[in-house]
């Protein structure tokens, strides 16, 4: 059989496309619940008439990702049982009950309040309508919560034991499970990391709705947009920060249980004390070595064990070390991958991290800027470099570009950084228990496989097509005008009194 | 009673709710065709069950994440083997939720339409594949030692689990026309009780059929009362819309939905995917299922999840109690 062919390399392609391309919508439907429920919460503590336009206007395009993050994500509960069978045999036991805890608790949360949320504008008090969108955030963050406490079990198994005769892992301590070191450290960098792409977001279409301010409909948005702006980059700068720290203390957990992927991520082919931290790399994976290097003496050490002096092991030293616990066989990963995805995950992240920096002290408050460069409500705000010298038009607006442009950096380094993470396992599917290989389903043929890849990235690519012009076609329309009804919500469930009754629905499909 | 078998019991429930909810889901997006005369009409369709379709199908990730952790046998072997059937409904699944979401985002003529026979195939598709999947399970499949399932997609589109899809479509449209009736006012509603009537007739026959090949080929007792109760509920609910009682004809066509699946499970149990090769080579409950110590955290779960979720849906059905009616669409989309 070809080998390109193989069901393995099928499944993984398969598996990749479907779960990266679901992946795209999590970050941002995580972060916009959140951010949507803080801006209704100030809509409805202050009455004040903008956050109600900022909410509306985050809503729809949050509403516009979810439904596509609900969609792809009925693939990710089925397709374990398609195209790994083996692997659901294997592990069920153990990987089964945090997928349905997910499902039967952040599931049920989520999708019932969103429709309540939807369809609730004129039926609901506003308080309890607030309420429903903190149910959809609660939602989101536990559904993260147990499928990553899932994967977590992938990169480091604990509380389960292998039962020889019936061939399977059986779980013996789910709260060790759900609460070891791995599930945590991954749900702190996944949550902040995510943040950081919903704060990304908003600086880019606040910055792109700021930058053109040409005709009166334009300026009657900046309220909303300043808001925004200051929200998005509060959150983008905050996220950052915390990620940096949180993928720090996920990257010495995987120093200890990984070696091999924290080794490959640095094509660090021998063991070295101190060892560098690589800048750029150009390696010969058959000879084992770099043939270009560019590094920083003994950063390495300090990212691995917090001191600049420590051993940190090398491709070769653990794959040596592999092979003699588990046998005989290549238990390296795809070593460019891992190399240049670890550095485009924190490429792109740190430099969003850098722009929302910049927006932060550019757009900053009155404490640190002199009067003369305050502006009003209304007015798009000066970007102040230096004190008392406002940016000129065009490098104004040139941030507002960059910021426009870079938007989607945190969602590219949240793809890399789940492409580094899962094929830097490789080959196993779960750490040093389950290989890849013999994961796969038995019983379904090549032609199966391969249509359903076919099937879905087509799928998927037309769906992708379709929900970015939508998107594109509500964020320029910026936030609605808002009706007498959007500002007087009812005061009991159920909607206005009976004498209105036959009055259209604030919202139909 | 073992815990394994109240996995059994509470798998069967995680399906009968899903088949109770997104079955008259189903049955609004086949009748967008059948029973709407016009957009205005069939928006009024889409909006009854608007607020509601995607808790209602969460029933069907629960039901296939309950079946991975309770029995990880089973969801390894219906799913790799159902594979084409199953990439079919995912397939469906997918552009309905969009098509919900996205159809009223563009005013465009033909963007709407488009969306539209989305939601009718979308609907229909999944009807008649959960009733030929369901079909085959009780009928027992081609399963070897290994557990593996060794048939092609032929062996499943076999006269009994056709006629199995042919009742999921004509009872999913005969509970979605009911719900329509319960939902909606006006010409609209007059005219759902006159097709739920039609289409109840129908699946009484159908259903008859197929209900009454299940108990000659592996009934029992207690399969036949479940028959039993399938059958006189459909009876009662089919004359109770002709009555234009229109709350007791939901709750009837709802039982029928209940009795229905219970009866599938009951003469499943203890099997829980029948070999037709060698009965020794069957899944069952025992050997398909996980350790005790899984079964009774999820029994904790699901203990406490699922009334909890029975009561938060219900308020939301509360909420959107109100019947919808054209004058209640807005004209801007």
């Amino acid at each position: 059989m070809d080998i390109a062919l193989a069901p393995e390399t099928l499944a993984r392609w398969q598996f990749g496309i479907t779960t990266v391309y679901h992946f795209l919508f999590v970050p941002l439907t995580i972060s916009l619940a959140a951010l949507t429920a803080g801006l209704e919460t100030a809509w409805v503590r202050t009455s004040n008439p903008k956050y109600l336009k900022a909410t509306k206007f985050w809503g729809k395009l949050f509403l516009i990702n979810i439904a596509m993050g609900v969609v792809t994500g009925i693939v990710q509960e089925f397709q374990f049982g398609m195209n790994w069978s083996d692997y659901s045999r294997f592990v069920g036991d153990v990987f089964g009950a945090p997928l349905a805890f997910e499902a039967l608790i952040a599931f049920f949360f989520e999708s019932t309040f969103i429709g309540l949320w939807i369809f609730g504008w004129d039926k609901l008090p506003k308080k309890i309508h607030l309420a429903c969108m903190w149910m959809v955030s609660i939602g989101t963050i536990l559904s993260a919560y147990f499928i990553l406490a899932a994967n977590s079990w992938m990169q480091h198994p604990v509380g389960y034991r292998i039962n020889e005769e019936r061939g399977r892992a059986e779980l013996t301590d789910f709260w060790a499970v759900l609460t070891q070191n791995t599930a945590l450290a991954q749900f702190f960098h996944t949550m902040t990391a995510a943040f950081m792409v919903g704060g990304a977001f908003m600086v880019g279409i606040s910055a792109f709705h700021l930058a053109r301010r040409k005709s009166k409909k334009h300026r009657e948005n900046i309220p909303v947009m300043r808001s925004s702006l200051r929200l998005g980059l509060v959150t983008l700068v905050t996220a950052g920060l915390l990620t940096a720290v949180s993928g720090d203390t996920l990257g010495k957990i995987m120093y200890e249980q990984q070696p091999m992927k924290m080794a490959a991520a640095e094509a660090l082919w021998d063991g070295e004390a101190p060892a560098p931290f690589s800048l750029f790399a150009y390696g010969d994976v058959d000879e084992g070595h770099n043939k270009v290097a560019l590094e920083i003496p003994g950063l390495l050490s300090f990212l691995a064990h917090s001191d600049f002096e420590s051993f940190v092991p090398g491709i070769n030293d653990v794959q040596k070390a592999e092979q003699e616990k588990y046998g005989p066989g290549d238990y390296r990963p795809n070593i460019p991958l891992a190399y240049w995805g670890f550095r485009w995950m924190i490429g792109f992240g740190m430099a969003s991290l850098g722009i929302g920096l910049l927006g932060l002290w550019l757009t900053r408050r009155k404490f640190l800027l002199p009067k003369a460069m305050r502006t009003g409500e209304d007015e798009v705000p000066n970007l102040v470099l230096f004190r008392n010298k406002a940016l000129g038009p065009r490098f104004a607006h040139m941030y507002w570009l960059v910021a426009l442009w870079t938007m989607l950096f945190p969602l590219i380094a949240n793809s890399w950084g789940w492409i580094f993470t899962e094929t830097g396992r490789q080959p196993w599917v779960v750490y040093g228990v389950l290989r890849t290989a013999d994961a796969v389903s038995p019983g379904t043929s090549q032609g199966e496989v391969l249509t359903s890849m076919i099937v879905f990235t087509l799928l998927y690519a037309a769906l992708a097509v379709v929900e970015v012009k939508l998107l594109v076609k509500y964020v320029k329309a910026g936030p609605p005008d808002l009706t007498d009804d959007d500002l007087n919500p009812p005061t009991k469930i159920g909607g206005h009194d009976s004498e209105d009754a036959d009055r259209p629905m604030a919202f139909s499909y | 009673m073992e815990l394994h078998d109240v996995w059994f019991v509470l798998i069967a429930v995680l399906w009968t709710g899903y088949f109770f909810l997104e079955g008259f889901d189903f049955g609004i997006g086949v009748l967008t065709k059948l029973l709407a005369r016009n957009r205005k009409e069939r928006r009024v369709l889409i909006n009854t069950i608007g607020p509601v379709w995607d808790g209602n199908e969460v029933w069907l990730l629960s039901a296939g994440g309950a079946t991975f952790a309770a029995f990880p046998e089973w969801y390894a072997t219906l799913f790799s083997g159902f594979y084409l059937p199953l990439l079919i409904i995912l397939v469906c699944l997918i552009v309905r939720g969009v098509a919900f979401e996205y159809r009223a985002k563009r005013p465009e003529e033909r963007w709407q339409r488009n969306w539209e026979h989305a939601i009718f195939w979308t609907s229909l598709l999944p009807a008649v594949l959960w009733g030929v999947a369901f079909g085959n399970i009780v009928r027992g499949v081609k399963i070897d030692a290994e557990m593996e399932y060794v048939g092609n997609v032929a062996d499943l589109l076999n006269p009994y689990a056709i006629l199995g899809g042919l009742v999921t479509l004509t009872l999913f449209t005969f509970h979605g026309a009911v719900f329509a009736a319960l939902k909606t006012v006006g010409d609209i509603r007059m005219r759902a009780r006159k097709q739920a009537f039609a289409l109840g007739l129908l699946t009484a026959v159908l259903a008859a059929g197929f209900l009454g090949w299940t108990q000659a080929d592996s009934g029992d007792g207690a399969s036949l009362g479940t028959l039993v109760v399938a059958v006189v509920a459909l009876v009662g609910a089919v004359v109770a819309i002709r009555a234009g009682r229109e709350g007791w004809s939901f709750a009837l066509s709802g039982l029928t939905i209940v009795a229905a699946v219970a009866m599938l499970f009951l003469t499943l149990f203890p099997n829980v995917m029948p070999s037709s090769l060698n009965p020794a080579w069957s899944l069952t409950v025992t050997n398909a299922s996980s350790t005790p110590y899984t079964l009774k955290i999820m029994t904790w779960c699901a203990g406490i999840a699922t009334p909890v979720v029975l009561l938060y849906q219900g308020w939301t059905y509360w909420v959107f109690r109100k019947r919808i009616g054209t004058h209640h669409i807005a004209d801007a989309h």
